[in-house]
């Protein structure tokens, strides 16, 4: 690919205990692309965002994060200084902080993209701390609107339906104003009505310059919205390529699709 | 006394101690084990075993002070052991039971909850003072390499290690055992094996709390006194070491038992009996900060 | 946004602030100013427990080194009590995020056991560094506070103006800080660690700047202490004090600051008037807390989230 990658995996190895969950795994994700990462269950997906996030750290390997000029190391970040660099995230198993209302969940995105501290909290005549709550307020309304879910503002996280939950944990994410966005399993327990929505607002960020990393099950979702493809086997890749040439590829259908047909 | 006298005296009332509080760190270990929860009220039902054997010896007591027969003790024990199971599983039926699925805060509260209720039931029944427990009638001691060895000693290790390696038995041995590893392991798919999980964990609360009060017998008749507030501490060092061990392993909560108790005797004899339950608390947060699994715990990944 | 939950506060301390005026003997002020000292303690503890999700079991620590310090200052360096007041706040404050640093990482319910077992460190400690703290007797003839002339005494009446005060102040702190950047961020952090971490928070300082604020609120609540009683002892920052705090800020409803002062007031004042039964008074608390959990476990003022969410579905 002739584009400037943003995200850059060399020869990642994640292993717990005896088990190789990822076996020195690279690929690159350029820069305003969607790339998804497929592969059957137990293939290594989650364990690979969970070392990008730094939530896990991976036992050999390099992922460098940033264009050329400025990249940075992820391996050894904590995942709130990952987060601080531009990459925001989604669970598999949605986790939402269910006891607080949309808007609220919402609003932590912002986090990242304010400063007040304590003191700010105290003395409530800084200008600083007035302006941040505003915008960060204005932020998450607009989010709210885009994703049809502001009349849901004051409800608890709890009480929403499945897809209603996913809708506000990527508002959450994209409040964080990311530059790439790393989403699992987003269109999992989603309507076909909801998926196809799904699948116009993954363009649309594209559109927008954002860079998405997705895993997903459903090809149906896959392989229309994505740039380039990674598939995932017993922890290792064995294929990547556009969706059509992925799609075509013997080991995949093998491994992937084969399964899928039966 | 010479200094090498001194080393091993300390060495060993550290280690008789040590095996009091590997009984009681077996309970704290094996409730932890199969229902991540903190028995905040264990330190009690082991300072209640030993109200329960005063009780039992004040029956046979000619007189206040007189000393007790073997036989008189053996019987304190088994009811100590009896009446402080008895206790357990009724705590855990009535406080903990309903709190299952409740956040695990939840029910680190209520057992502080059940900790007081219990320490202040046994003040108003037995008094706030010491109360005197009667020693082992003819029970000798002899001096060997220059240490004073009793036989209340003696008896202490007998009763432990018979109780320790009975347990290992059952758990490493037995159906019931085999249930209690699966429940430990995973509770849902031990149920869908077919494991009533509630009466596994019934029986965990009837052995650990058994064996607490067991060691609250022992911890009675060697000290010669017991008080109403003994519980609270002896159940933190117990507590100790099982984190010290690794909590949920059942070895490890012998071994940390013992090294515990070894630590508090070199300590008190070395630097001053204050300083002692300052030890035991040291050790607890050296060992969280270093090695939070204990030193034969295997690493408890983060159950979500 | 949340509804402003505050409008309930001028009212409430306009009419705290005008009780020593009705006709109350010197005993019944005293017990007030107790309970307006537990109200803070428990406003204190409430952001650590409360906002901040971390259950701590040895905040007496942190009221007794408060005590000490104002002791220590007043007696050898002679400082007055309103410098003694903001030094000991930090002093405590500091000393919580001290003692936190190390532990910090250490989760739930070993949290718990751990800031006990620091507790009664600090406990012992006082106890046995006989030179600076007067061991097991404490220390004795720490100066009363003054405004000009005005010598504070052993009336009960200034003091309780003063902790009303500084409840008034602390409660208004506390309810802006909740609903602040860091307000929320330590209500996802109690939820769930991870995705907050992934969120951009360094949980690890934001769970020191609430054992911060925590230890300076008591410390705050210390210095009172000792100025008011003139002397201070190891024994009254046993186990069963942080117990106690804990025990009022449960009843109150964790995270609320409404619930801690209510419940603070509850639990300092009903042992007064059950006094026959004194004895009872920790077998009380006990069940108390054993009941709570399982009738009401978000207390009198939690989180009515949870009943939001039965009425949603």
């Amino acid at each position: 690919m002739p584009d400037e990658s943003l995200l850059d995996l060399k020869a990642v190895t994640k292993r717990f205990g005896g088990v190789t969950a990822l076996s020195s795994v690279s690929f690159e994700v350029s820069k305003g692309k969607i790339v998804s990462v497929i592969g059957p269950n137990g293939a290594g997906k989650t364990t690979l965002f969970n070392c990008i996030s730094g939530v896990l750290r991976p036992e050999e390997g390099q992922i460098g994060f940033g264009l050329k000029k400025t990249r940075d190391s992820l391996v050894g970040c904590a995942p709130h200084e990952i987060a601080r660099m531009g990459i925001a995230r989604t669970f598999q198993n949605i986790r939402l902080f269910g006891q607080q209302t949309v808007l609220e969940n919402i609003l932590t995105g912002t986090y990242v993209r304010t400063e007040a501290g304590l003191l700010d909290a105290v003395w409530p005549w800084t200008r600083r701390a007035h302006q941040e709550s505003h915008w960060a307020m204005d932020k998450a309304m607009r989010l709210m609107e885009r994703l049809e879910i502001d009349a849901l503002a004051d409800r608890p996280a709890k009480a929403l339906s499945y897809g209603q939950q996913r809708r506000v944990e990527l508002a959450r994410a994209l409040a964080s104003d990311p530059e790439m966005l790393l989403l699992d399993e987003p269109a999992a327990g989603l309507t076909v009505h909801e998926r196809q929505a799904l699948m116009d607002f993954l363009r649309a960020l594209r559109q927008e310059g954002l860079t998405i990393l997705l895993i997903e099950h459903d090809m149906k979702v896959v392989m229309p919205v994505s740039d380039w493809v990674v598939v995932l086997d017993h922890g290792a890749k064995i294929a990547e390529g556009t969706p059509d040439a992925v799609q075509r590829h013997p080991q995949v259908i093998e491994a992937y699709l084969g399964v899928a047909a039966l | 006394m010479t200094g090498e006298q001194l080393f091993l005296q300390q060495l060993l009332n550290g280690l008789t101690i040590g095996a009091v509080y590997a009984l009681i760190a077996l309970g704290y270990t094996m409730v932890y084990g199969i229902i991540q929860l903190v028995n905040f009220a264990h330190g009690e039902i082991f300072m209640i075993g030993a109200y329960f054997g005063l009780s039992l010896f004040a029956c046979f007591a000619a007189q206040a002070g007189a000393a007790i027969s073997i036989g008189v003790l053996a019987l304190g024990l088994i009811v100590a052991a009896a009446g402080s199971a008895l206790l357990g599983f009724c705590i855990d039926r009535s406080a903990y039971r309903p709190l299952r699925k409740a956040p695990k805060l939840s029910a680190l509260i209520t057992a502080i909850g059940v900790s007081f209720v219990l320490q202040n039931t046994v003040m108003l029944i037995y008094g706030a003072q010491d109360r005197y427990v009667p020693s082992l009638a003819a029970a000798g001691s002899m001096d060997w390499m220059g240490v004073h060895w009793t036989a209340m000693q003696g008896l202490i290790f007998a009763v432990s290690l018979f109780l320790m390696i009975g347990l290992q038995w059952v758990v490493y041995r037995t159906p019931l055992g085999r249930s209690m590893r699966a429940v430990a392991q995973d509770p849902l798919a031990a149920q869908l094996m077919g494991i009533s999980v509630d009466r596994v964990i019934a029986i965990t609360f009837l052995i650990g709390s058994g064996l607490a009060g067991v060691g609250g017998v022992l911890f009675g008749v060697y000290y010669s006194t017991i008080n109403f507030h003994d519980g609270y501490l002896t159940g933190l060092k117990a507590f100790t070491a099982a984190v010290l061990g690794g909590i949920g392993n059942i070895p490890g909560a012998m071994v940390g038992g013992l090294l515990l108790g070894l630590l508090e005797g070199l300590g008190a004899g070395y630097l001053s009996s204050q300083w002692k339950n300052v030890i035991a608390f040291g050790v607890l947060v050296l060992v969280l900060l270093i090695r939070p699994r204990g030193l034969l715990g295997e690493r408890v990944g983060d159950r979500a | 946004m949340k509804k402003q939950r505050r409008d309930w506060m001028p009212w409430t301390f306009l009419i705290l602030a005008v009780l020593p005026f009705f006709p109350f003997n010197s005993y019944q002020i005293d017990v007030m100013a107790n309970a307006a000292l537990y109200a803070l303690l428990a406003l204190g503890l409430n952001v650590i427990v409360g906002f901040a999700g971390l259950l701590h079991l040895g905040y007496a620590a942190f009221f007794a080194i408060g005590a000490y310090a104002c002791a220590f200052l007043n007696l050898n360096l002679g400082y007055p009590f309103w410098i003694c007041l903001p030094v000991s706040a930090a002093v405590a404050g500091a000393a919580a995020v001290l003692l936190g640093l190390p532990v910090i990482r250490v989760r739930g319910d070993y949290l718990a056991i751990v800031t006990l077992g620091f507790g009664e460190i600090v406990r012992i400690v006082v106890t046995n560094l006989e030179p600076w703290t007067g061991g097991p007797n404490g220390l004795m003839g720490i100066g009363h506070p003054m405004i000009g002339r005005f010598n504070f005494g052993v009336d009960s009446r200034p003091y309780y103006w003063l902790l009303t005060a500084l409840l008034a102040l602390t409660a208004w702190i506390c309810s802006r800080l909740r609903r602040s950047r860091i307000g929320l961020a330590w209500a996802a952090m109690k939820e769930d660690e991870l995705a907050a971490g992934c969120l951009g928070m360094d949980t690890t300082r934001l769970k020191l700047m609430a054992l911060g604020v925590g230890g300076a609120v008591a410390g705050m609540a210390g210095s009172v202490f000792a100025a008011k009683q003139g002397t201070v002892t190891p024994d009254s920052f046993d186990f069963i004090v942080s117990v106690m705090i804990l025990s009022m800020v449960i009843l109150g409803g964790l995270g609320s600051v409404r619930g801690a002062i209510v419940g603070a007031v509850i639990l300092s004042i009903t042992p007064e008037l059950l006094r026959e039964f004194a004895v009872y008074r920790m077998l009380i608390f006990g069940l108390l807390m054993i009941v709570l959990m399982r009738v009401r476990p978000q207390g009198l003022f939690g989180a009515s989230s949870l009943k939001r969410v039965l009425h949603a579905r």
